[in-house]
């Protein structure tokens, strides 16, 4: 009897998961253009998809077609992982055959995924990536947001003219491209305007004790702290750096722009700023306009650096497409790879060698919200 | 230079006592059963969320929604043990073992898919709000409840083991399952009340884990779990006392390797299992191990 209702069980259990599996599965036509889409849907930046796929959601709303043909966007989880990064390129090209790919969101995730997508040359944009070795000698990648030896250098600039700082400390993931690469560069050009790096340390992606870090930059005293890394070791990085006493400004990247930020980090990251690609309020055209106002209808909150640059990101891949007039993805990638002067969300697009050329924004948390500071043109 | 060594030792004091905490768990389950529960990790992020949800959901005072939780995930322990270990209990270690990675792969999926992957802020209960400041020296107050509380579990477990009936009766089964069982004693519920302390003790680690680093999500436990773990080891698996000095020794080598090695500051994680793999290699039975097979408890 028991046995009988542990195998009912196990075939009920087994049954919906089959359902289920089958139901979400998409069985594209072939009048549709396949579009892999990587993100991080679990894992330590998983509140960045929330974003992304909000405004990937809604760009598709706005535009969704091209030459004529429904857009199919194929969603797969990378986990924030490089490994589970490749994996997932690899499934939406060989299994999924897409035509192009949106994402990773973080460059260390691009990174595992170039290799994959040069060899089966299928366009790959990146909405976030920053690290400039991304593109570099690369053909199929492109992305839609600034490189960070411009981001760092805004940082810098930011740091010695507005904050007047003349001493800083380096809080450095070491697992992520992203960080390892934006703290050079802004150590270059701080140095080179007059300022002195007093200390470094390095935090691990996933890492939630920093108390070790935090007592070792103590002694040294500096001005600001330089901190290019993601929102969760941001948030819980500035909690412990309070409570320890240490009371410098914090200074970020566009990986401290996202929401959970501040639900996590609270009272301590008031006062943080951070360099960004997108702020709601620096919203200059049509498109980004018109883009605003359905994100707004749908999810009542402003679009963020996250939503806007993937909605970027599709909105030049379907550009491209209809410049292209061919679904065939080396051709959408010549196309894609040719954008002049796109009338973006994030403002007025150009990519030289799949880089965007484009200003970058000042934003910092005041009373438990982002506010706009300034825009820095290249 | 010495209130940073004293304020290192104390971030050390603080983080080793929660590894200690979740390491014991392991400990104990090794001790009655020869397995390692790998789901044991996965055991304090099911704590973390309960009092999480508690708090947020049911809007119940800090103080009830923790024991709820502590209680509720003592039954998760139970239940884990009752579904997947005990149908294999005399199977081989090696199955065990792959349970139990299977339990921890289920258990992190099912939440990823209850409650999905993106982190959520664990609100802090007033009592641990606050830092006190001597000359320099920052204590965060919840650094101070985090080994007050192991200390006052682990006293606790110890006069359980070797004071109570119970607690005999888990020692015995250490030493010898089945003739533990001839003697006339419900393995099956000392076995149940093993993993209902253990994935109680995890469940504290886990609460007070997230009061410490106020972000929760599904697949927290993994790294805590790995460090409870090389811990355990490092105390000499199967002993209660061994763990928890084991946990101790973990969290203050890491932060003392940051403090004398900045450069080596993100290394961090892989020097717990660095400190694992040399422990394996020269001292197998670890600090407090005895006689291989011969002392539980």
């Amino acid at each position: 009897m028991k046995r009988l209702l542990f195998k009912t069980v196990l075939f009920a259990l087994v049954t919906i998961f089959a359902i289920g599996y089958g139901v979400s599965k998409t069985y594209a036509a072939s009048n549709t253009i396949k579009v892999g889409v990587v993100y991080s849907m679990t894992g330590p930046v998983a509140s960045f998809e929330q974003s992304a796929w909000q405004g990937l959601q809604v760009a598709k709303e706005i535009m969704p077609t091209a030459l004529g043909k429904k857009i199919d966007l194929i969603l797969v989880d990378d986990q924030g992982d490089k490994v589970q990064a490749a994996n997932a390129v690899n499934k939406l090209i060989y299994d999924n055959k897409v035509d192009a790919i949106i994402g990773p969101l973080i460059s260390g995730n691009v990174m595992s995924a170039t290799p994959i997508v040069e060899k089966a040359k299928i366009p790959l944009i990146t909405p976030t990536g920053t690290n400039p070795l991304l593109t570099e000698g690369k053909n199929f990648i492109s992305r839609a947001c600034f490189i960070d030896p411009f981001q760092g250098k805004v940082a810098a600039i930011y740091a010695v003219k507005d904050l007047h700082a003349k001493t800083a400390a380096l809080v450095i993931d070491s697992a992520q491209d992203y960080s390892v690469g934006l703290a050079k560069f802004f150590e270059e050009n701080f140095k080179k305007l007059g300022g002195k790096i007093v200390a470094k340390t390095f935090i691990q992606t996933g890492e939630s004790n920093f108390s070790a870090q935090i007592a070792s930059l103590k002694p040294a005293n500096p001005q600001i702290i330089y901190m290019p890394c993601y929102y969760q070791e941001i948030a819980l990085f500035a909690r412990q750096a309070r409570e320890f006493g240490l009371k410098q400004p914090i200074l970020a990247g566009d990986g401290a722009a996202e929401a959970a930020l501040i639900k996590v980090g609270g009272a301590a990251v008031n006062g943080l700023t951070f360099t960004t690609g997108f702020a709601p309020e620096a919203i200059k055209t049509a498109l980004g306009k018109k883009f605003e106002q359905a994100y707004q209808a749908k999810y009542h909150k402003l679009p963020d650096n996250f939503a806007a640059l993937s909605a970027d990101a599709y909105f030049m891949l379907v550009n491209a497409i209809d410049r292209a007039k061919s679904d065939n993805p080396i051709k959408i990638n010549t196309a894609l790879r040719q954008t002049k002067n796109f009338q973006g969300v994030t403002g007025n697009i150009t990519l030289v060698n799949g880089n965007a050329i484009k200003p970058a924004v000042i934003e910092k948390v005041e009373n438990g919200k982002f506010v706009y500071v300034t825009t820095i043109n290249p | 230079m010495l209130t940073t060594v004293l304020q290192q030792l104390i971030n050390g004091l603080s983080a080793g006592s929660l590894y200690a905490l979740v390491a014991i768990g392991y400990t104990m389950v090794y001790g009655v059963l020869r397995m390692i529960n790998f789901a044991h990790g996965d055991i304090l992020m099911v704590g973390a969320y309960l009092a999480f949800f508690g708090i947020s959901a049911f809007m119940l005072p800090w103080w009830v929604s923790f024991i709820t939780a502590i209680i509720l995930t003592g039954f998760v322990g139970v239940l884990v043990e009752k579904l997947a270990y005990k149908p294999i209990r005399n199977a081989s270690r090696v199955s065990l073992l792959i349970t139990a990675v299977g339990v921890s792969f289920f258990l992190e999926n099912l939440f990823l898919v209850l409650f999905g992957g993106v982190p959520k802020a664990f609100p802090i209960a007033p009592i641990f709000h606050g830092v006190l400041n001597y000359n320099q020296l920052y204590l965060p107050v919840v650094s101070i409840y985090t080994p007050i509380v192991a200390l006052v579990l682990l006293y606790m477990l110890l006069y359980i083991l070797h004071h109570t009936k119970y607690g005999m009766a888990m020692r015995s089964i250490a030493l010898d399952i089945d003739t533990t069982s001839l003697m006339g004693i419900n393995v099956d519920i000392v076995i149940s009340l093993v993993f209902f302390i253990g994935s109680s003790l995890a469940a504290v680690g886990g609460i007070l884990w997230s009061t410490q680093y106020p972000s929760i999500n599904p697949l927290m436990g993994i790294m805590p779990g790995l460090k409870a773990f090389a811990a355990a080891v490092l105390g000499g698996i199967g002993d209660v006392a061994g763990a928890a000095i084991g946990g101790l020794i973990l969290g203050i080598a890491e932060v003392l390797i940051v403090a004398f090695f900045p450069s080596l500051a993100g290394y961090k994680d892989a020097f717990a299992f660095l400190l694992l793999i040399l422990v394996l290699l020269f001292k197998p039975t670890g600090i407090m191990g005895k006689e291989l097979e011969r002392k539980r408890f």
